[in-house]
């Protein structure tokens, strides 16, 4: 089959499902000394594309190799969480993945045949994403490919498999030789860095003769796609023990297309070849919609898979110059839709640390605080994950008996809906423990869960041309100041852009209160004095602008690279509106938290000065 | 020898009617099946361990319950 005509962000299931990446031979097969890479990232998942656009938008060039020319078969990970989308809105993506995932926050369990209760993920306003989105693995990594061949800078290789990696550790020739087998026979390549990006059974990982420890568990699951029209909620239905499948679990979600995806727990016994047969599944579903709708709905079956998982991770995640990141350093449980989305955690934390030791703002230290960050942030994830398989899957007779114990009482008495596990789902994890946290002044005391480490939480805001916009669109590719305007925010601001601000790749959200007439009013013409600055045209592997551009609302800073332009401070003045700013980050006047590049907290002040601010960042860099 | 720290799990007398207790406590799993009444007794855990919430003194009480003794107990922990 030759290639068809380049994906688009309107492409369908099947379009995208039977779409070929045409494989090209690459000058470098024909180069007499391997070709030199910044970066090369082995595995075009979610994990990998997300950390490829993410160099690329940082202005470092990046090259994707890939041993196959598809995209996910079947639907996969479908629950993709409002962190994943935050990122993904940073790379120019969020708003395709949105407009075509199914939102969801709510979740109900059941015991039974009886509802014990509803849960709801996203109990308060002031959001601009979902807790969740459910859409088909093979649309997310679609419309990553189709941003991703926007970018100059950023090549993938289809039909490149990678057979050998080397590291070269010696003097100035440091860096990884890779070895690459294509349909046209083998070359080979040099990389400064690697993504291992490659998947639970990373071959990157045994080629590096590396371990992945944990627990395996004895239990298989179903996962049937079923595509139907069936008049039920866009919410997460898990039950215990249901009279349709007696002692096992149920969990239902709803995808886009009109698809549902049910995951039937089958036991360790069960046979996978027989229960991925059609007739052997139709009844399963018949009997679910009996219970569920009442009767039954005829459908098509989409796909159907049978699967076992382990919890395990990698000991470290870095070794020398490859990188370990989602399911080749670290497996989980599919409850908590924790799999896709650490592993897209993982890659907005080694992005901009890339970047900015590549751009030399930063040493080699900062790419020792990948694992130091997305190890634990990996261990909470199996934790949770683990936590969850007990709890669905009783090791014992007692252990059932306390389960059951607490189903029944979670009908009537709240408490024991806190005990009830049928997946703790994903949210990002806090850096607590993070050496590029600096920790809060002595004496000081901050209200809220916008601690150093903590992820940035979005909030409504007003910018000054009126249009409403939210906080975690404003904040730049860059190091992020919020600064509450008052006091003495204006000496802060201009101290900060002032002539000894030569390193600081730095924005400055100067951040009013309600009142528009307040005397937080923001001065008019001052915000343009340095903004868009990032997006000068030019640079090296600049992304085109304009032509094919993704479907995405203006983003302030999403090609500013900050890593890139050194010095250049920008001071961008906006109104908190309704006040959540104020109150997630417990801002006060003259008050600062400042925003690493990846969306985390990573310091606060009630009175910051620009000495504090300087040395909050270069900590956060690694370089004291 | 190990020191001794404060136990935060009170375990001299506190209840106001022990007799009466004891009889409820039995009378509760008057006519119930063994399995039943394990139920139950896991269902009195769930809701007396919410009423305490002290986690600590929740890891003191199932010390004590593993060895049934509290000099056990603290030289397990």
């Amino acid at each position: 089959m030759t290639a068809a005509a380049p994906l688009g962000y309107d492409a369908d299931g099947a379009r995208i499902q039977s779409h070929e990446f045409a494989w090209k031979r690459s000058a470098d097969q024909d180069a007499a000394q391997p070709a030199r890479h910044r970066v090369v990232v082995i595995g075009a998942g979610p994990v990998g594309l997300t950390l490829a656009i993410d160099l690329a938008q940082r202005g470092v060039p990046v090259l994707v190799l890939d041993s196959d020319c598809r995209l996910s078969t079947g639907s996969r990970a479908i629950c993709f969480a409002k962190r994943t989308l935050e990122i993904w809105d940073r790379l120019g993506v969020g708003d395709a993945m949105g407009a075509k995932g199914v939102r969801w926050n709510v979740g109900r369990v059941f015991f039974g045949d009886a509802q014990l209760y509803r849960f709801d993920l996203l109990p308060e306003a002031g959001h601009e994403r979902p807790a969740f989105i459910n859409l088909q693995q093979y649309y997310a990594e679609a419309f990553l490919a189709v941003r991703a061949a926007q970018l100059a800078n950023l090549e993938i290789r289809w039909k490149s498999r990678v057979h050998a990696i080397e590291s070269e550790d010696e003097g100035e020739g440091e860096g990884v030789l890779l070895g690459v087998d294509t349909p046209a026979g083998t070359y080979r390549l040099r990389a400064d860095y690697v993504a291992a990006c490659d998947g639970a059974r990373s071959p990157a990982r045994a080629l590096l003769g590396l371990e992945t420890r944990g627990r395996v568990f004895h239990d298989r699951f179903l996962i049937a796609d079923v595509r139907m029209q069936a008049d039920l909620p866009a919410e997460r239905w898990f039950w215990f023990d249901p009279p349709f499948h007696r002692h096992q679990s149920v969990l239902l979600h709803r995808q886009p297309d009109g698809v549902w995806r049910i995951d039937f727990q089958l036991g360790w016994d069960a046979d996978p070849d027989e229960e991925k047969k059609p007739e052997r599944i139709r009844p399963r579903v018949d009997a679910m919609m009996r219970q569920a709708l009442g009767h039954e709905v005829p459908f098509e079956l989409e796909w159907a898979s049978v699967y076992t998982f382990a919890c395990r991770r990698m000991e470290r995640f870095r070794h020398g110059r490859v990188f370990f990141a989602g399911d080749a350093a670290h497996g989980v449980s599919p409850f908590g839709a924790r799999g896709a989305n650490s592993g897209v955690q993982d890659a907005d934390n080694l992005g901009w640390k890339l970047a900015a030791v590549i751009a030399g703002h930063a040493g080699a230290a900062l790419l020792e605080t990948y694992g130091a960050e997305r190890e634990p942030a990996a261990d909470e994830n199996l934790l949770n994950s683990t936590r969850s398989t007990d709890f669905i899957t009783p090791k014992s007779e007692i252990s059932r008996m306390f389960r059951d114990a607490v189903l029944t009482l979670s009908r009537d008495l709240p408490f024991a809906r806190t005990l009830v596990n049928s997946g703790r789902l994903s949210v990002p994890a806090t850096l607590h423990a993070s050496p590029l946290n600096t920790p809060d002044v002595e004496g000081e005391s901050f209200e809220g869960r916008m601690a150093p480490g903590a992820p940035a939480s979005d909030a409504p805001l007003v910018r000054l041309d009126g249009r409403a916009s939210w906080l975690l669109r404003e904040l730049g590719a860059r190091f992020t100041l919020l600064l509450a305007a008052g006091g003495g925010s204006e000496a802060l601001a201009s101290g900060l852009a002032g002539p000894a601000g030569e390193a600081l790749p730095l924005r400055i959200l100067v951040v009013h209160g309600a009142d528009p007439g307040g005397e937080g009013k923001a001065p008019e013409g001052e915000s343009k004095a340095a903004e868009g600055e990032g997006n000068a045209p030019g640079g090296e592997g600049k992304a085109p602008e304009g032509a094919g551009a993704p479907p995405q609302r203006e983003r302030p800073g999403v090609t500013a690279d900050g890593a890139r332009a050194p010095g250049s401070v920008e001071a961008v003045h906006v109104r908190d509106a309704q006040g959540f700013v104020g109150r997630r980050y417990d801002l006060q006047c003259g008050g600062a938290v400042l925003i690493r590049p990846d969306l985390h907290v990573c310091a606060r002040w009630r009175a910051p000065d620009v000495d504090a601010i300087r040395a909050a960042i270069r900590r956060a860099l690694a370089s004291p | 020898m190990k020191e001794l720290r404060p136990m935060p799990l009170v375990t001299t007398p506190n209840l106001s009617a022990p007799d009466d207790f004891y009889e409820a406590l039995i009378d509760a799993h008057r006519d119930l099946s063994t399995e039943e009444s394990h139920a139950l007794n896991a269902r009195l855990v769930l809701v007396l361990v919410n009423h305490v919430g002290d986690l600590d003194v929740l890891r003191e009480a199932l010390g004590i319950a593993r060895s049934g003794s509290r000099i056990q107990a603290r030289q397990g922990s």
